[in-house]
């Protein structure tokens, strides 16, 4: 029978690897051929990371690691050891949206939603630098991830109205 | 596009490291940022028997910055280099570059000595190298050595560093004062490679210009140096007439080959547009030089 | 702010927000690889390295006996399934040669599946595939179209005497005449290069075989699960009903190469079946390079005859086609040939079409499919017929569009499904109008003669068009009033992320009369819905559209009744809202939808009904459209060129678009911006290049380069609303109109910009280095 397929690649150097994944301590071992898309993605079965071009193109599948977004495809698992990464599963609150998530959403930011974590992390990272206030700004935050379905005018729209509503608030 | 086996070395120093890389010699590569390396584990361009991870060296992260000018270490990743103020403030030319480099999530992981020592002749960073006048610390176990940008490069995708050693550091000296320079590209999309790129720095000395750099990437298998551009400027005022110049000299003994993306008859005319137009950013940098 | 789904009986026409967005938003999506199918192989395909070759031999004992390696197929070991795949459209003069899942003693382009590996995993298949040894017997290749037209050329087929796939002609009136003695005619050549779909997800596969149920499943990430299945059915021998074919509720994307059928769709259920294991193979990045279907390269000659008012007499476009290596359909070519007319009153046409096989992957539908490359040829000639007669080439368009009154409007040529070229509605001048008030040509005149002064050139280019969409041959849908009382709807056709789920909820909630809240949507299922057809052609709101609407009414009608025998009282005295029927004097008396499936669905054991309840309370409907409906647009554009580097920068975009009736404002604008990229990148940056013997040169995304946030700019949209008569709810298709004049328009403008140096720009996309070249008179490839 076949094995389950949350194993590592075989035909390799197995090692040892510790790391945070959105809070949690986790240890696995690991072939070290393995990228880290694919731990989080076959071991941890945090499949909300997807693997789009596998050469750090598309950026599908961006995490956080150490607090800045890379690309997960061009990462090695050994090269997580010790780090703290965070993934799209990692957002939401339960099942409450954060912003940028409930922004996504009510600017149809998302289509087919096969790259919408990598763009939820990029952007992440980037807001957690500081406000995107200007449609280049937003554009230029957006532009390390390609989307073939939306053309981006909602990706815009949606990291703007979060500079929107920031602005509101002291309104209120 | 899942990598052949190889086998994963994390040296805990840089003695480890080199002592690794020499008893591996050509079955081995060094694995830095990877931004480059693992694309082509991927599609199995390469298949290095043994990698050789660096990232765990501490003595080769970040880098100094004092009067003798920027010693980038190995492990000085892109994006810490372009966001740090300071270089930004003396190096603008290596902010400038920087910023072409892909996207800042491959910035975030690629780091400054391995797009140099990856070599790619469409890159930003090798022809800024040689534009600062940089030069390569190459270790190996129980040896130095210093290789002038200028020599560093050979061919595509090919460096002066030999089997068994590691680039250490980039060493960039300080800029003369009055100097100043810019980094412009053309690429089809924001963050590509360039179809061609131009890293000027200029040395103004009153209104008129001591001394000038001018290097192209992305038309020739190495950085090339547009000697007859440089040539153009030296001695002269910035204006609109010299510019012209530069511009129809800079290609004189460029023969870039035709791709699928562009004829090298196209990389040679904007290279000269490249020259032109970075050279009138210089002079609008620099008060003295556009008199 | 965020608009929650309310009780309001009125949901279609409004932007209700997404109910897929949830799970993917939270990383829960259900995309194939997501899914864990527990203990399962993996499988990897070795290639073809060469665009044509002959396979002498195949080694594949080494690549057995790698570690973890379970199998390895070739064509020696898949006899039964070697049959030829049939074209998905195809035409009584097609020259048919055969295509195989697999290759079988030839290969005929890079990256045709030549072995297949199984291993526990991806990684030790890619690793045993290195160790299959292939032998080849190198062959010339075909990297064009006009190299398989040159005389001598290599045959793509040995059994063939030619390269030609098929030659068709389509004519109205009398065009060689009115080509004798039109006042004016112009003639050019424009060439449209290859481009890809480039959905984020790759195409994939999985398959188990359950030996006791005899029940084969396979999921596929496809646009079109009952034709995939009627596909494996005939191939394996099996009946439709013994194969399970399931289209994860999320597909990363499809834009057409997922509506075709490849190899890899036949080999991997064999394969699991072969095992007796559940086996998956994910195309990666590179594999979708060079294996799945492409679309666009074409080169059209065209020549139009024209009065001295501008008043188009004639048109003539020969094309070649490039088919690729095999012909998986015929759709792409024919739909260029019938929308080469657009929205022109054109009285003579003649529309000739030479496809050809070439040593490249095959191409088929590509969002669009076909009808760029037609816009791409009329809309320029349009242009060149105002340059001609110094008109502004939008008052070219003003005197030869159809007019609002002229519908149902005969073109008298076929469209590709067979029926007469008939558009049936449409409003073409306000279109047209809509553009202009948007972009004010006058001042953009004034504007650009100032901008050539101070060395910086602008140009106006606009493009217009015609699509068929909504094709048949029938959609369906199913509804169902569950146990638990909630309203089901089964659509066959896969979503791509068009928001299926949201949409017919929308229409069914209304048709229905119920609160949204109780209705579920579900598809792309082959064992909930025995027939069906698919997401392509833009097809699925005009057809699984009317279909839900119409299965809707009758769910509607049955549960009035069920309700009023109940209830005791009239089917005319009962009101159906919320999630109950109610006696519609005395609202107090009611009865909930869940008691009535109890009663109508469940009921009790032996035990008869009233005879005046209807049981099993479920609607099929199978909506077959008579023919195409015609979605219209229009795209104006001004770029600024940079004429010394050749880069060209759209700043304005005005996008109009009429597709009848909107189901849903926020996801056809979505649809709209979606497609609009994907024509910026058709304009100005993607092209799967090849070199002349057919060696793809651009297999990653460093050099094949979809367009980014920084290269797609925000177009301004409008809507036209002309309804369509041919299907109850007024809908036409959304989903590539934004894309189809892009190219056109684009390439329109630069011209304009250009028109100081007289550049021509005729091949696309119009990359920096073309663009340069069109500047000083040189041409570039």
């Amino acid at each position: 029978m076949p094995e389950d397929p949350a194993t590592s690649s075989g035909g390799c150097e197995v090692i040892e690897l510790s790391f945070v994944v959105n809070g949690e301590p986790v240890t696995l071992s690991s072939d070290v051929r393995v990228s880290l898309a694919e731990i989080l993605r076959r071991d941890l079965r945090l499949t909300g990371t997807h693997l789009g071009c596998e050469h750090g193109s598309c950026g599908a599948c961006t995490v956080i690691v150490d607090g800045l977004a890379v690309r997960s495809c061009l990462m090695l698992a050994a090269q997580a050891q010790g780090a703290d990464v965070e993934t799209v599963e990692g957002l939401a609150r339960g099942d409450e949206l954060d912003d940028l998530q409930a922004a996504f959403r009510e600017h149809h930011a998302l289509q087919c939603g096969f790259c919408t974590s990598g763009f939820l992390m990029s952007l992440t990272a980037r807001l957690r630098e500081g406000p995107v206030v200007s449609e280049f700004q937003a554009r230029e935050a957006l532009s390390g991830n390609i989307c073939r379905c939306t053309g981006y005018v909602g990706l815009v729209d949606a990291v703007l109205s979060l500079a929107a509503d920031s602005g509101k608030e002291p309104l209120k | 596009m899942k990598p052949a086996p190889f086998r994963y070395h994390l040296p805990a120093t840089l003695q480890e490291a080199l002592e690794l890389l020499a008893e591996l010699g050509d079955d081995a590569k060094v694995l830095a940022g990877g931004q480059s390396l693992l694309p082509m584990l991927g599609y199995r361009l390469t298949a290095p028997a043994h990698l050789v991870d660096i990232g765990g060296l501490s003595e080769l992260r970040g880098w100094e910055l004092d009067e003798a000018g920027l010693r980038i270490r190995a492990m000085a990743r892109q994006r810490e280099v372009e966001l740090d103020p300071d270089i930004g403030l003396r190096f603008p030319i290596l902010h400038a570059a920087i910023a072409h480099v892909a996207h800042a999530q491959i910035r975030n992981r690629g780091t400054v000595c391995g797009s140099v020592a990856h070599a790619d002749p469409a890159a930003e960073l090798p022809a800024t190298m040689v534009a600062l006048g940089a030069t390569m610390v190459l270790e190996r176990s129980g040896g130095r050595r210093e290789v002038p940008a200028a020599d560093f490069f050979q061919f595509h995708f090919t460096t002066a560093i030999e089997t068994g050693e590691l680039l250490t550091e980039v060493r960039i000296p300080s800029p003369r004062s009055g100097s100043t320079g810019t980094f412009l590209e053309i690429s089809h999309r924001k963050g590509d490679f360039a179809l061609v790129g131009v890293a000027a720095t200029v040395v103004a000395d009153g209104d008129r210009v001591a001394a000038a750099r001018i290097v192209c990437a992305g038309v020739a298998p190495t950085p090339f140096v547009a000697v007859a551009a440089e040539q153009a400027v030296v001695g002269r005022v910035l204006d609109d007439a010299t510019l012209l110049v530069a511009q129809y000299c800079a290609s004189e003994g460029m023969s870039p080959t035709d791709d699928f993306h562009a004829e090298g008859a196209y990389r040679r005319q904007v290279a000269g547009v490249l020259v032109r137009r970075s050279l009138d950013v210089i002079r609008s940098q620099q008060g003295a030089l556009s008199a | 702010m965020s608009q929650v789904e309310t009780t309001a009986t009125r949901h279609v026409g409004t932007s209700m927000r997404r109910r897929e967005d949830h799970r993917l938003l939270i990383g829960a999506g259900k995309f194939l690889d997501d899914l864990d199918f527990g203990a399962c192989y993996e499988a990897a395909v070795l290639r073809s390295p060469y665009p044509s070759a002959r396979i002498r031999s195949i080694a594949v004992e080494r690549a057995r006996q790698a570690p973890g390696v379970v199998a390895v197929f070739t064509a020696a070991d898949l006899g039964p399934i070697l049959q030829d795949l049939p074209p998905k459209v195809t035409h009584p003069s097609l020259n048919r040669q055969p295509r195989y899942p697999i290759a079988v003693d030839a290969v005929r382009y890079v990256g045709e599946p030549v072995a297949v590996a199984v291993a526990s995993n991806r990684w030790l298949a890619e690793d045993a595939l290195e160790l299959i040894e292939v032998d080849y017997d190198l062959r010339p290749g075909v990297g064009s179209t006009a190299s398989a037209l040159a005389e001598g050329a290599p045959l793509v087929h040995e059994a063939s005497d030619t390269n030609v796939a098929v030659h068709i002609v389509q004519q109205s009136g009398d065009p060689d005449a009115a080509l004798r003695t039109a006042p004016h005619v112009l003639r050019d050549t424009f060439v449209i290069t290859r481009g890809g779909g480039h959905s984020m997800e790759g195409r994939a596969v999985a398959a188990r075989y359950d030996r006791a149920a005899s029940q084969l499943t396979v999921w596929d990430a496809t646009q079109t699960p009952h034709y995939v299945r009627h596909m494996l059915a005939a191939l394996y021998g099996m009946t439709e009903d013994e194969i399970r074919l399931i289209a994860p509720a999320d597909i990363g994307g499809g834009f057409g190469p997922k509506a075709q059928f490849y190899g890899e769709e036949a080999l991997i259920p064999w394969i699991a079946m072969h095992l007796g294991a559940t086996v998956k193979w994910i195309e990666d990045r590179w594999e979708s390079f060079i294996s799945s279907t492409m679309e666009r390269s074409q080169t059209h000659r065209m020549e139009i005859g024209f009065d001295d008012d501008g008043r188009i007499l004639v048109l003539k476009d020969v094309f070649e086609h490039d088919q690729g290596a095999y012909c998986v359909g015929l759709q792409v070519p024919t739909i260029t040939m019938s929308t080469l007319p657009g929205p022109y009153k054109i009285p003579n046409i003649h529309s000739e079409l030479i496809a050809c096989y070439t040593n490249m992957v095959p191409t088929s539908s590509l969002r669009g499919a076909g009808r760029p490359q037609a816009v791409a040829a009329t809309e320029r000639m349009v242009d060149r017929i105002a340059e001609h007669l110094g008109l502004e080439p939008s008052e070219v368009r003003r005197r030869n569009l159809i007019q609002a009154d002229e519908f149902p409007y005969a073109v008298g040529l076929r469209f590709r499904d067979g029926s007469p070229l008939t558009y049936d509605s449409g409003d073409y001048p306000a279109l047209l109008d809509g553009a202009l008030e948007r972009i004010d040509v006058p001042a953009f005149r004034t504007e650009q003669a100032i901008a050539r002064r101070e060395g910086r050139f602008l140009g106006l280019g606009i493009g217009m068009f015609v699509e068929g969409s909504g094709l048949g041959p029938f959609e369906g849908a199913r509804v169902r009033l569950t146990n638990a009382g909630r309203i089901l709807v089964t659509l066959a056709a896969s979503p791509q992320g068009q928001g299926y789920e949201t949409v017919y909820a929308q229409l069914a909630a209304d048709a229905i009369g119920v609160d949204i809240e109780h209705v579920e949507v579900r598809h792309g299922d082959t064992s909930t819905i025995p027939f069906g057809q698919g997401t392509f052609a833009s097809r699925v709101t005009a057809t699984a559209g009317p279909a839900v609407h119409e299965a809707c009414l009758r769910l509607r009608a049955e549960l009035l009744a069920a309700g009023a025998v109940a209830l005791g009282v009239d089917p005319d005295d009962v009101t159906l809202g919320g999630s109950s029927v109610s006696v519609a004097w005395a609202p107090e008396r009611t009865v909930t939808l869940q008691d009535l499936a109890a009663v109508s669905n469940m009921g009790r054991h032996g035990m008869s009904v009233d005879p005046r309840m209807p049981v099993a309370i479920e609607a099929t409907a199978y909506f077959k459209p008579l023919r195409a409906v015609y979605t219209s647009g229009i795209y104006a554009a001004v770029v600024d060129v940079d004429v010394e580097t050749g880069m060209v920068e759209v700043v304005r975009s005005v996008l109009g678009h009429d597709c009848g009736v909107v189901l849903n404002p926020m996801i056809v604008d979505g649809q709209m911006y979606g497609a609009f990229a994907h024509g910026i990148g058709n304009a100005l940056y993607e092209e799967a290049a090849y070199d002349e013997d057919g060696q793809p040169l651009a297999t990653s995304y460093l050099d094949y380069p979809l367009p980014t946030a920084m290269e797609v700019p925000r177009p301004e949209l409008f809507h036209v609303v002309s309804p369509s008569p041919l299907n109850s709810l007024g809908v036409k298709g959304a989903g590539e109109g934004g894309l189809i004049p892009v190219p056109a328009a684009i390439a329109n403008a630069v011209e304009d910009a250009l028109r100081p140096f007289g550049g021509r720009v005729n091949r696309l996309p119009l990359t920096p280095a073309r663009v340069l070249a069109a500047i000083q008179g040189t041409t570039r490839q």
